[in-house]
């Protein structure tokens, strides 16, 4: 469970998230929505500890991430990432970027890596692109890639940071489908997101966040369809 | 109107001696490339995430090796120090020379290089586990190093042209072979040219394998 209390992150004299609280257990798929510069993708920064935090804790299976003792690398191998500019590693071919951190991180000798990496690019459909550097990719096709990196890990959580937003609208469809699949199957997934259609139909619950404060967090019904606050609805009118 | 007579059998007899001159230049030249680039690149990590007199000293190295002529700088390590007593030998001066030289121009190479990488190819590594040096060594390192790859080489072909300076400070590596043996038999002339096709090869060799090498290493 990643439990969030408190939380306060400032970037110099910007108050970007203002006490957060917020839970997710496991197996569930909770979409985070608001306009741009409301604090969503920090959240995800604080949960993986890529960005410190000047008050609260975020704990993650009982771990406080930004305690001093903890190991962050250990800890980050269960919660993948996936970002808005697909980051896949250029001088790597598709089958070497999972590979590497599996080897590298895991330490797993070359076969298993191999063997997993090709099995984790085959679930996200690029079984026939290991040997392709990621410049002979798609932007769809790289963002699978990163999704397939990060799943290598075998992750508990999967956080997602506005996933579709640099695509071409063409090439949106293929990633929310991986996307969907995953959700089918049981992951953990915090998706901060602009596709209000992908967080009505997949979230369990939907969170929206206005200027750095959780406004509201319900089931996609209640967000969706008759909003409490007054932010709430505002946004989502002006979004459709 | 042009009366001179050519004579290229002294340079011819000398041959041997100006090609084994030419590969203590490459010698030397290499060294200093080698050295160039590890501090080259500590220098360019200093600048981009160090403060206080480290950053200082980086900054100065890097503004003095690019903003004084060459020359200077070897006469720095020669007469120099030698003021203050200390004495390196002319290979010494010509290395340390074109050391210093080499290190201050591919430091601000490596800096264009790392400032090329974006910082979300850093989180992407530490998403995953990854340390920060595992972080630089197997995800921005490679990255920078095809960015600063051309840059190499073509400060590789200096390092090689600006030994020649080294007959200055009576280093005999091809240009100080060339020096002795002209003024020895006043074939100047015939010496200078033989010499200029030895430099013209031996650049023309490195722009080739560079190139090889390239095609091998980035087939990105």
């Amino acid at each position: 469970m990643i439990s969030i209390r408190d939380l306060h992150k400032y970037f110099g004299s910007l108050h970007v998230l203002k006490g957060i609280n917020l839970d997710v257990e496991k197996g569930e798929v909770l979409s985070v929505i608001g306009a741009s510069g409301s604090g969503k993708s920090t959240l995800l920064y604080c949960i993986n500890g890529l960005e410190p935090i000047q008050g609260g804790s975020v704990t993650v299976d009982g771990t406080d991430v930004h305690a001093k003792g903890t190991d962050i690398n250990k800890l980050r191998t269960k919660l993948g990432m996936v970002f808005q500019q697909w980051n896949s590693f250029p001088h790597l071919t598709a089958q070497q970027n999972v590979e590497l951190a599996l080897k590298i991180v895991k330490k797993l000798p070359r076969d298993q890596a191999r063997e997993i990496a090709f099995r984790q690019l085959r679930h996200v459909g690029l079984g026939d692109k290991l040997d392709v550097y990621p410049s002979a990719l798609s932007g769809g096709q790289q963002q699978r890639l990163a999704i397939a990196r990060a799943l290598a890990m075998e992750p508990t959580y999967m956080l997602f940071d506005e996933a579709t937003s640099a695509l071409d609208p063409e090439l949106v469809g293929e990633v929310l489908d991986t996307m969907r699949l995953l959700a089918e199957e049981g992951m953990t997934m915090i998706c901060v997101t602009h596709e209000m259609g992908f967080a009505r139909d997949v979230s369990d619950r939907v969170a929206y966040f206005h200027k750095g404060v959780m406004e509201e967090i319900g089931p996609p019904s209640q967000i969706f369809g008759n909003a409490l606050s007054e932010h709430t609805r505002k946004f989502l009118a002006n979004v459709r | 109107m042009f009366d001179y007579n050519f004579h290229w059998r002294p340079v011819m007899k000398s041959l041997p001696d100006l090609l084994e001159a030419a590969l203590l230049t490459l010698q030397v030249a290499v060294l200093a490339m080698i050295l160039g680039i590890l501090i080259g690149l500590c220098l360019a990590l200093i600048r981009l995430h160090m403060t206080g007199p480290a950053r200082w000293f980086a900054t100065s190295w890097v503004e003095l090796a690019r903003n004084t002529p060459a020359l200077f700088q070897l006469f720095f390590f020669g007469f120099g120090l030698g003021a203050f007593g200390l004495h390196l030998s002319p290979y010494l001066i010509v290395l340390t020379g074109l050391t210093f030289n080499c290190a201050g121009y591919l430091a601000e190479n490596f800096r264009g290089g790392f400032q090329a990488v974006p910082d979300t190819q850093v989180r992407a590594a530490r998403s995953l586990g990854m340390t920060p040096w595992q972080t630089y060594t197997r995800v921005i390192i490679p990255q920078v190093f095809r960015i600063v790859y051309h840059p190499i080489t073509n400060q590789m072909v200096w390092a090689v042209l600006m030994s020649s300076l080294g007959m200055l400070v009576g280093f005999r590596e091809l240009s100080g072979e060339t020096q002795f043996f002209a003024s020895r038999t006043f074939r100047i002339f015939e010496y200078f040219a033989v010499t200029a096709v030895i430099y013209y090869a031996i650049v023309k060799v490195i722009l080739l394998s560079s190139r090889l090498l390239a095609t091998r290493l980035f087939r990105y």
